[in-house]
């Protein structure tokens, strides 16, 4: 069935606002076609959130389409936030690596002076964690959004409750513009319900990079819901508890296409519907130690010398909360402590969101990670490694995120608190 | 000859050397060097595909689950269509994804490059498509493998 369309939306697919608008339009309606959606509906959420924060040389594309938009006057109806810059002058970087950076992202102030002409808040709003107090983009449950970076549309989907499908790049600003998107999978209610039962019959607390990246890979883009978990992570939704959706969500996403999950008794449509959210002839999937441990063994280790000493650490992808950043530096110092030294083993980075950052460069922690030689950041990692200098240097991360996109090498975060503070080298 | 019956997602006839991946096609991790470093055959990048890693899918029939991964994705098969390293033609054994679609579609209404994209082809499809072997498309997304 042919979508049906408002009479405004037909305008503007058949060009009363102009070629670009009509383009827009058309490729909305062919997404949502293929996906059987048979109406548009209105974008909700107060903020939009785009996943292009780059600005590369190599995707002309990109930018000459921003233009052709820009230039038609096909803005985003609602502000919005970006993930995060590819560049940061304080995160370690040699002379070879920044010529390359600089050639690499040759475009970003463009792209930059494009996005403020598009619409987004602040030149401070450049976060993978759009929905953290600190930064503002918060979407309230039953939102409708039109987002497209994976960790904040699983965030957004599975611990707010709002709704969003997993559009791509670009997409996401059309819905914007357009201020509506097709109405189908992960918006409707049926698409919402788990076609997965995740069992968690660990003996400890899971590490949530671990743990969603094994059910990512199990699931792939399926709805799973997660029984067991809330035995490690309680039946709250606390910061700590965010904090490991946040990290877990990531995981599933990006080893997988996770865009919703469920946890009984701690998000919110588990709590509200239970187990009514689990489809019929739903598949089991058991996760113990002896699952995560496999999982964790495959992760491939692309260094040149499997054995080199870490040159690089990165912390914080997706971006870390105030929270978390409490929580590695109270760690670290000790960790430190033990080891008798006074700075990190390893060059160290930990990145959050600006606006994160600024209330965290006010406390004592903040003044302790710097004694510590440990560097903060708004960066994007994954854009850091980015650089083929910089992929070549044995970086260690606890994030599955990075470590599947880049040469990045995975450990757990007790493993990674041994490297850098020079337990294990 | 093996021949499978999908649903046309972007129209179109090709015939072209099948690519084949049997685990989930990571995009952006396939293509970033190759959008990064002008390489024209677009040599898969992705570490975690040993089906696909180190191999050119510029010009191939990329056959394939679904992908999987960043949300860039769509751009990601956008920009290779806008500077021509897109895959001849994508052949999906299941519906879909929502990141593939949106590439496709992009590609389709925002570049002059061809990228026929079929999908639903089955299992048995992937299980019967070899990389080298032959794959045409015709317009009903009919695929005849040899």
């Amino acid at each position: 069935m042919a979508m049906q369309l408002t009479a405004e939306q037909q305008h503007m697919l058949d060009g009363g606002k102009g070629e670009a608008f009509a383009k827009v339009m058309k490729t909305l309606v062919m997404y949502g076609e293929t996906f059987g959606a048979t109406e548009m509906v209105p974008v909700t959420s107060a903020k939009g959130h785009l996943v292009t924060s780059f600005g590369l040389s190599v995707m002309k594309p990109v930018y000459g389409l921003m233009d052709q938009l820009i230039e038609a006057g096909a803005i985003s109806q609602q502000p919005f936030s970006v993930d995060p810059k590819p560049l940061d002058k304080n995160v370690p970087s040699n002379l070879l690596q920044n010529i390359f950076f600089k050639v690499m992202y040759s475009k970003q102030d463009d792209y930059d002076a494009q996005l403020k002409k598009l619409g987004i808040i602040s030149d401070k709003s450049y976060t993978c964690t759009c929905y953290m107090d600190e930064v503002g983009n918060v979407p309230n449950k039953g939102d409708v959004l039109s987002w497209a970076e994976s960790s904040a549309v699983v965030y957004a989907n599975s611990v707010l409750g709002a709704r969003c499908n997993r559009n791509s790049g670009i997409l996401e600003l059309f819905g914007s513009i357009a201020g509506c998107v097709p109405y189908f999978g992960l918006l409707t209610d049926e698409g919402r319900k788990a076609t997965w039962i995740i069992e968690v019959k660990t003996s400890k607390k899971p590490e949530a990079q671990v743990l969603g990246s094994t059910i990512g890979m199990k699931v792939m883009e399926d709805v799973p819901y997660i029984k067991g978990l809330d035995a490690w992570i309680g039946t709250e939704l606390n910061q700590d508890t965010r904090d490991f959706l946040k990290d877990m969500g990531a995981a599933t996403a990006s080893n997988g296409a996770v865009g919703l999950y469920h946890i009984e008794n701690l998000t919110p449509e588990a709590v509200e519907q239970k187990e009514a959210l689990i489809a019929e002839n739903a598949q089991v999937y058991v996760i113990d130690d002896a699952e995560l441990a496999r999982v964790q063994a495959s992760y491939p280790c692309i260094w040149k010398d499997q054995s080199a000493a870490p040159k690089l650490c990165f912390i914080g992808c997706p971006h870390l909360s105030v929270n978390q950043l409490h929580s590695w530096t109270q760690r670290l110092i000790d960790a430190l402590k033990k080891q008798g030294r006074q700075k990190v083993a390893v060059p160290t980075v930990f990145t959050a969101a600006p606006g994160v950052l600024e209330v965290f460069e006010k406390t004592d922690d903040y003044q302790k990670l710097k004694k510590a030689g440990v560097v903060v950041s708004y960066i994007c990692p994954l854009m850091y490694m980015n650089n083929p200098l910089c992929g070549k240097m044995p970086v260690i991360t606890n994030s599955n995120k990075l470590r599947t996109y880049t040469s990045a090498r995975y450990y757990t975060d007790a493993e990674i608190l041994q490297r850098i503070s020079g337990e294990v080298r | 000859m093996k021949q499978f019956q999908g649903r046309v997602v972007v129209p179109g006839t090709v015939k072209a050397e099948a690519l084949v991946s049997h685990g989930g096609f990571n995009t952006l991790a396939s293509f970033q060097k190759s959008l990064m470093f002008g390489d024209k055959d677009a040599t898969c990048s992705d570490q975690n595909n040993a089906d696909l890693y180190n191999k050119p899918m510029h010009g191939k029939a990329l056959c394939l689950p679904q992908t999987i991964g960043s949300t860039t994705g769509g751009m990601v098969f956008y920009c290779a269509a806008a500077l021509s390293r897109e895959p001849a033609c994508l052949l999906f054994s299941k519906p879909i994804d929502s990141l593939a679609a949106a590439g496709v579609i992009l590609a389709d209404v925002w570049t002059d490059a061809s990228m026929p994209t079929v999908d639903s082809l089955g299992d048995d499809f992937l299980e019967a498509v070899k990389t080298g072997m032959t794959v045409t498309i015709g317009e009903d997304g009919l695929v005849t493998v040899e």
